[in-house]
């Protein structure tokens, strides 16, 4: 068993308007020294495969089809 | 004349999308998604507003693998005439049937309200009863409508005329409620026949609500 941990976030130059709103929230707060802030999501799937090849090129098919939308979004595929 | 009007689970708007059209005299049949063809006689396909799967993932993510919108897809490919409307438009985005995609609004709210939107481009089936830079009062109601697109993907839009409208004041200056690329509120295909935009002509056909600004806008489908 191969767990995929996959982290989708929108791609650098894309405005992420929830970073945006969590880093004035952070600035609110007081917390100093945050040059940005982004936020993603994580997908972790727990594949029936010992075959860390195959695992990654299926995780890298999902994120394709379905997990990202490559428009705006990039996406980190981690097997652990 | 008639129109198919997909429903997904979640789909919330296809009954005042056969109200709309029954009211312009066309014929309606509304399709569910588990179906794998499109009915014969379709002459129009709406992909009808709503939260399709609740929209999980991504607003329309999970939608373009239901088993009609592969009929959907080749019912386009072969020149058939699409239009989706709001998370419609995020169906069709996200099957790669129309170019960019939609985010959050950027100031993150759900926006609901009237809005008056620009017609950019009239050369088209969809909106050749109004012309270049008429204005209509047209409702908005979206979490997920503010559009992107890349920088090439912009300039093409451009030079193709694939930009029908944009959001604007009442005088037809910039009026931007969701950060959207350019102000855009819907665009369509190269070729001109599958359309997609995030506010709702549907429901402006009547002034006693608000508007019938919307009954100019599907009657191009009719003329055709």
């Amino acid at each position: 068993m191969i767990t995929a941990i996959i982290n989708v976030s929108l791609k650098a130059g894309v405005l992420d308007s929830q970073g945006k709103a969590v880093h004035h929230a952070l600035d609110s707060l007081h917390f100093e020294g945050v040059s940005d802030v982004r936020v993603g999501k994580q997908i972790v799937l727990k594949l029936d495969t010992a075959d860390k090849t195959k695992a990654m090129t299926d995780a890298t098919k999902m994120c394709e089809d379905i997990l990202a939308n490559t428009v705006i979004e990039d996406y980190k595929i981690e097997l652990i | 004349m008639k129109v198919s009007i997909l429903q997904f689970p979640g789909t919330n708007c296809e009954y005042d999308t056969v109200h709309a059209f029954k009211q312009l005299g066309a014929e309606t049949e509304i399709v569910w998604h588990k179906a794998e063809s499109i009915p014969e006689d379709t002459d129009l396909i709406v992909v009808a507003g709503g939260f399709s799967y609740g929209d999980y993932l991504r607003s329309g993510a999970i939608a373009k693998f239901s088993p009609v919108m592969k009929a959907v897809t080749t019912y386009a490919n072969n020149g058939g005439k699409v239009l989706g409307i709001c998370n419609g438009f995020q169906v069709l985005t996200e099957a790669g049937l129309l170019p960019g995609a939609l985010k959050r609004n950027d100031n993150l709210h759900f926006i609901s309200k009237h809005h008056t939107l620009k017609v950019e481009n009239s050369d088209n089936i969809f909106l050749e009863k109004l012309s270049n830079g008429d204005v209509v009062n047209i409702p908005i109601a979206h979490h997920d409508g503010n559009y992107y697109i890349d920088e090439d993907g912009l300039k093409d839009l451009k030079a193709n005329n694939q930009i029908l409208l944009t959001y604007s004041d009442e005088n037809g200056d910039v009026k931007n409620p969701n950060g959207s690329v350019d102000s855009i509120a819907g665009v369509c295909n190269i070729e001109k026949n599958v359309f997609g935009l995030m506010p709702h002509p549907e429901r402006a056909m009547e002034s006693i609500l608000g508007s019938d600004d919307g009954v100019k806008m599907l009657e191009g489908f009719l003329a055709s």
